[in-house]
C-alpha cells in the first residue's frame, strides 16, 4: 500500500479537530495513512492514541516554536519535510480555511496542483482518483493529477468508510518557518461551541431557518426544533445577513454545503444559491407560507403554512410519537 | 502604493449552471457571465485602501480565453486605474496551478505592494489560487480576511476560520483574499463610467509572460449530471399538517 500523508488540524485547546476523521478516512481508502500534526514543542504527546483510534498507521509530530503565531506556513513546511521522508502517493488535507491555504502553497512548492473539495478517494489506473460534487451536487466529476504529486483537500464530514483503529508508530520532527513570507496571528477567538448540538457539516439532521423567522429572538424556534431532533442548526444567507444568526451557520453557495439524511427548511424561500448547499440531502422538508416558494420544488414533504404555528405543533407531535 | 486586484468572470449563480460533459469544464455559454460577487468586494477593498493611502495605482488583472471587456470596464468605472487581460485560447480549462502561475507571472513584474483577491470563486470553489500566488511571489498571505485596514506598512484584518476568528497582520508586499463580510461594491458613478473609456486595457498572450507552470496538472476523468430532484407532497396547513409531517418522518425512519 502506498503512503498517504494526512494533515491533521487541532483545536486551540490542543485536541484533534473534527475534520481529522474524514481526512484520515480519505487517506485510508487509498493507502497507508500517515498523520502529520503540527504542535508547539512538547505538546503532541497525547495525540498519537487519538489518531490511532481514527486509523492512522504512523504519526509524525512536527514541533514548531511559532505554531501559535505563524499563519499556515508551519503546516506547509511540515508536509514538505514529510513528503521527502515518506515519498507519499498523495497528500490529503481538510478542506478548511487553513487547509486550503496549506494545499495551495504546498502545491507550488512541489510543482503540482490541487484537487479541491474532494468527497471520495479511490485508486485508478494512474494513481489516486478524486470524486467531486459540483454546483451543489448537480454534477459528480472524477479527476486525477498527471505529472505530479496528488494534493487533495477533503470535504469535512465527507462520507467514506471509517478505517479500523491502529497502533501507530510515532516520530517527531522539528520545523521552522520563513518569517518573510509568513503572516502573524495576533489573537484567536473561538465561538462558543454548542457541544450539545452536532457539527453542521457532519450532522445527520439539519434544521435551517430563513428570512421567514423574522428576528434573532424568533430564530430560537429553529433551535428548539433542532434540539428536539438532535439536529444541527443551519440558516439561509438572508437570515445571516439580517443578523438572526452567525455566519458559521450559513448553508449554500457561499456557505457550508451539507448532505444530511434529513434537512428541514423553515421560512426559507429556496433561492438557487441556497439549494446549491443542501439539495443532495436525503430527505428535504420545507415549511413556508408562500405556496410558490422555490424550496417546494426540491422538497419531499412541504407544508404551506406559518412556521410559528406549525413548528410548535410539530415539536409536540414528534415528542408524542416517542 | 501599487495595488493589484484579481477578477474572475463566472456563470451567474442566479441561473442554472452547467458543466460540459465532454471536458468536465464549466460551460460558460450556458448562462450569462458576470464579475464574481466576491471579486466585487475585493475591488471595493482595493479601492478603499487606495483611497485611504492616496496616490495609489489600482490595476485589475484577469485571465480568460473569452472577451471579458464589459466586466473590466465595470471595474474601471468603479475606480480601478488600468486593466490587464491575459487572453489566450491555451487558458481554456486551466486548473488552479496553471491559473496561479499565469497570474503570478503578470503580477511579479508590476511590483505590487498588495494583491487583493476573492477567497473563492462561485464556480470553482477551490479557494487555493490566492495562497498559490503568495507562494509564487514569496510573500505572506492573509486569507479569508474582513475588517481590513492598512497602517504602519502592514495590512491588518480579522480572518474568519472554521469555528472562530483570528486577528492577523502581515507586512507588505502581501496577498489578501477577502471574505463575504467585506462591504458591497460601490456603484460606478456617471463620471466614473465616462472616465473608464479613457483608461488603458492591456491584452496579453501567454507568450508575453515569463511562465513557471508546475509539471503536475489536474485532469477531469468523468462528468455525470445528477437527475433533477422531483418535488414531493405539498400540503396546505389546516391545523393537521404538523401531525402529517410527524407521521411522514416516522414512516421514513427519520426520527
Amino acid at each position: 500500500m502506498p503512503n498517504i500523508l494526512a494533515l491533521i488540524e487541532t483545536t486551540p485547546a490542543g485536541s484533534l479537530a473534527t475534520s481529522a476523521a474524514s481526512t484520515l478516512a480519505a487517506a485510508a481508502a487509498v493507502g497507508t495513512p500517515i498523520a502529520v500534526v503540527v504542535v508547539a514543542p512538547g505538546e503532541g504527546k497525547g495525540l498519537a492514541d487519538d489518531l490511532g483510534a481514527l486509523g492512522a498507521q504512523q504519526v509524525v509530530i512536527a514541533e514548531c516554536a511559532d505554531v501559535a503565531t505563524a499563519l499556515v506556513t508551519p503546516a506547509v513546511t511540515a508536509l514538505d519535510a514529510a513528503i521527502d521522508a515518506h515519498s507519499p502517493l498523495a497528500v490529503v488535507v481538510p478542506n478548511s480555511v487553513d487547509g486550503r491555504e496549506v494545499a495551495g502553497r504546498l502545491a507550488v512548492r512541489r510543482g503540482t496542483t490541487v484537487l479541491a473539495d474532494v468527497v471520495e478517494t479511490s485508486t485508478g489506473a494512474n494513481g489516486i482518483v478524486a470524486t467531486h460534487s459540483i454546483f451543489g451536487g448537480m454534477y459528480t466529476t472524477q479527476s486525477e493529477v498527471a505529472g505530479g504529486l496528488a494534493i487533495l483537500t477533503i470535504r469535512q464530514g465527507a462520507g467514506g468508510e471509517r478505517p479500523a483503529a491502529a497502533k501507530p508508530t510515532t516520530s517527531t520532527i522539528s520545523v521552522s518557518v520563513d518569517a518573510g513570507s509568513t503572516a502573524t496571528i495576533e489573537s484567536v477567538e473561538m465561538l462558543p461551541s454548542d457541544s450539545l448540538r452536532p457539527d453542521l457539516r457532519a450532522a445527520e439532521r439539519v434544521v435551517a431557518g430563513g428570512r421567514g423567522l423574522q428576528s434573532e429572538e424568533k430564530f430560537v424556534l429553529v433551535e428548539e426544533l433542532a434540539d428536539t431532533l438532535g439536529a444541527a442548526v443551519g440558516a439561509s444567507r438572508a437570515a445571516v445577513d439580517s443578523g438572526f444568526v452567525g455566519a458559521s451557520t450559513q448553508v449554500g453557495q457561499t456557505g457550508v454545503t451539507v448532505s444530511p439524511q434529513l434537512y428541514i427548511a423553515l421560512g426559507i424561500s429556496g433561492a438557487i444559491q441556497h439549494r446549491a448547499g443542501m439539495q443532495t440531502s436525503g430527505t428535504i422538508v420545507a415549511i413556508n407560507k408562500d405556496p410558490d416558494a422555490a424550496i417546494f420544488g426540491v422538497s419531499d414533504f412541504g407544508i404551506v403554512g406559518d412556521v410559528f404555528s406549525v413548528v410548535p405543533q410539530l415539536i409536540s407531535a414528534i415528542e408524542s410519537r416517542r | 502604493m501599487k495595488i493589484v486586484v484579481l477578477m474572475k468572470q463566472v456563470p451567474d449563480t442566479w441561473g442554472d449552471r452547467k458543466l460540459d460533459a465532454s471536458t468536465g469544464w464549466v460551460d460558460r455559454s450556458a448562462t450569462d457571465t458576470v464579475i464574481d460577487e466576491i471579486n466585487e468586494r475585493a475591488i471595493e477593498a482595493a479601492l478603499t485602501t487606495a483611497d485611504e493611502q492616496g496616490g495609489s495605482d489600482v490595476i485589475v488583472v484577469t485571465m480568460s480565453p473569452d472577451d471579458v471587456s464589459e466586466s473590466l470596464k465595470k471595474a474601471l468605472a468603479m475606480g480601478c486605474d488600468s486593466a490587464i487581460h491575459v487572453r489566450d485560447d491555451a487558458l481554456a480549462g486551466a486548473d488552479s496551478a496553471k491559473t496561479a502561475a499565469v497570474l503570478s507571472a503578470v503580477i511579479r513584474p508590476l511590483g505590487a505592494d498588495l494583491v487583493f483577491a476573492g477567497n473563492e470563486s462561485t464556480d470553482g470553489r477551490g479557494g487555493v489560487v490566492p495562497s498559490m500566488i503568495a507562494e509564487h511571489l514569496g510573500v505572506p498571505h492573509l486569507g479569508m480576511l474582513g475588517d481590513i485596514s492598512f497602517s504602519d506598512g502592514r495590512i491588518h484584518g480579522i480572518r474568519r476560520i472554521d469555528g472562530g476568528s483570528q486577528r492577523v497582520h502581515a507586512p507588505v508586499p502581501a496577498v489578501v483574499s477577502v471574505n463575504e463580510s467585506n462591504p458591497d461594491a460601490r456603484f460606478p458613478s456617471f463620471k466614473g463610467i465616462m472616465g473608464a473609456k479613457k483608461k488603458p486595457i492591456t491584452v496579453m498572450t501567454l507568450g508575453e509572460l515569463e511562465l513557471d507552470i508546475p509539471a503536475g496538472s489536474s485532469r477531469v476523468l468523468s462528468t455525470v449530471e445528477r437527475p433533477a430532484r422531483a418535488a414531493g407532497t405539498v400540503v396546505t396547513d389546516d391545523g393537521t399538517a404538523a401531525d402529517k409531517l410527524a407521521d411522514f418522518l416516522v414512516t421514513n425512519r427519520l426520527i
